[in-house]
């Protein structure tokens, strides 16, 4: 059996943070650098020069990609040979407070939804999933809260069909409109239960958005192209970087469908130990 | 491109048409949700040909002026613009599209709605050159400072005649 002290994941989940939050994903970094070379809008290629550049500059001089540093979404793999020694939730939240605090992030978190109250650094949405082996994989996703209030969820029929799919994910991301930072990555849980199929369309954005893609994913990327919101809603052919659906069996009296648009900074980072 | 001072005239937005890019210089104040809230009820400095900036940024890093600091989501403070504009508040700086009423808003009050380049915080501390605690510091992200900036790239969203760039 393999240990691992709770007290080295401080250090390893407080860099991961600022990994997440001071350097681009290299996938959408590529994809933005494609559709740039590729947008012909004056607008919409002006705010992607702009998305691009504030991603180098991000990089260079250690400053946040975005000033919303979001709410970390943390998903954890933990191999099943595996000991802990310590109290690993503990060390999660001490390691974000503590990566969140040496970035100078923003301090967006607060204890209380309705009665607000000082925000801090406190508090994490923590995924743990317990699986084969003896590796332990942590995953910092901070999502950035004005796309995260785009998100949409649905309990459509059984006797839907993918039409109806497909209707509710487009409308999803209209509704979103230029309010969330497009070009977004549309995040899609289809399947489960209602609280699953939210937490499969968080996992959808992990996954790399230029790897191959299904169908179903191709075609909704084509038909959000053609709703013309564009970079910053200003136009032009790229209103989303990329369509990901991540699916699961569920119950022959429903179909749930959960919509997570991601904006156009889509951080997160990962570690493996 | 236009460039264009604070405090912003009369004559400077009745210029500036929907889709227009400018530079803007000179003093904005930063204020969001919970600052709105009481922004509403007494006003903390000068709201007079005033122009707000829709910002919470992180903290500042050491040797920088500011810290990432572009634009939040405009529509969540939709509910409190009109009194403000009412009370002469002349711009706004966010992102995103704002509702009917406050469209008719910046009509009626010879205002402007500016687009700030969304997600691109890191790139806007660029243009900050100096930061000023204004009020409500308990805040935190979300007190109202003072910004001055210089040649802080802007797209018209709103125009005074109403005119919006999202058609």
């Amino acid at each position: 059996m393999k240990i691992i002290k709770a007290e080295k994941i401080i250090k390893v989940v407080a860099d991961l943070c600022l990994k997440a939050n001071y350097v681009l994903r290299r996938d959408i970094l590529h994809k933005l650098k494609l559709v740039y070379s590729q947008e012909k809008n004056s607008r919409a290629r002006k705010a992607l020069g702009a998305i691009i550049e504030n991603a180098r500059i991000a990089a260079k001089e250690k400053l946040a990609i975005c000033q919303d540093t979001g709410l970390p979404i943390v998903f954890i793999e933990l191999g099943q040979d595996i000991r802990i020694t310590g109290d690993l939730k503990k060390a999660v939240l001490k390691g974000i407070e503590q990566g969140y605090k040496k970035g100078n992030f923003r301090e967006s978190i607060i204890n209380d939804p309705i009665a607000r109250g000082k925000s801090g650094y406190r508090g994490a949405v923590i995924h743990t999933d317990i699986v084969k082996g003896d590796k332990l994989k942590i995953t910092v996703l901070p999502k950035g809260f004005g796309c995260e209030n785009k998100s949409q969820f649905k309990m459509l029929n059984p006797t839907a069909g993918e039409d109806e799919v497909k209707k509710f994910i487009i409308q999803a991301v209209k509704t979103a409109g230029p309010d969330a930072c497009p070009p977004y990555v549309v995040g899609v849980g289809i399947g489960g239960s209602s609280d699953y199929a939210g937490f499969l369309a968080k996992v959808a954005l992990l996954k790399n958005i230029n790897a191959k893609r299904s169908k179903l994913e191709q075609d909704l990327e084509k038909e959000i192209g053609k709703s013309g919101i564009g970079p910053m809603g200003l136009g032009g052919k790229v209103t989303c970087l990329a369509v990901k659906i991540e699916s699961f069996p569920t119950h022959i009296a429903g179909l749930p469908v959960a919509v997570n648009i991601s904006c156009h900074a889509l951080r997160s980072a990962s570690a493996r130990l | 491109m236009k460039r264009i001072n604070t405090p912003l005239t009369e004559k400077d937005i009745l210029r500036l048409k929907a889709g227009d890019e400018v530079l803007l210089s000179g003093d904005i104040y930063t204020s969001r949700d919970q600052a709105h809230k009481r922004l509403i009820k007494k006003l903390p400095f000068k709201i007079k040909h005033a122009v707000i900036y829709y910002c919470g940024p992180t903290q500042t890093p050491k040797r920088k002026i500011i810290g990432s600091c572009g634009p939040t989501t405009s529509s969540r403070m939709d509910a409190f613009t009109p009194l403000l504009l009412k009370h002469g508040l002349k711009a706004m700086i966010g992102k995103g599209q704002r509702s009917e009423e406050v469209r008719r808003a910046i009509k009626k009050y010879r205002a402007v709605y500016f687009l700030a380049y969304a997600g691109c915080g890191a790139l806007i501390s660029k243009y900050v050159k100096k930061v000023t605690p204004v009020a409500y510091r308990d805040l935190g992200p979300e007190a109202i400072y003072k910004l001055a900036v210089k040649d802080f790239p802007l797209i018209v969203g709103i125009d005074a005649k109403g005119r919006s760039i999202y058609g």
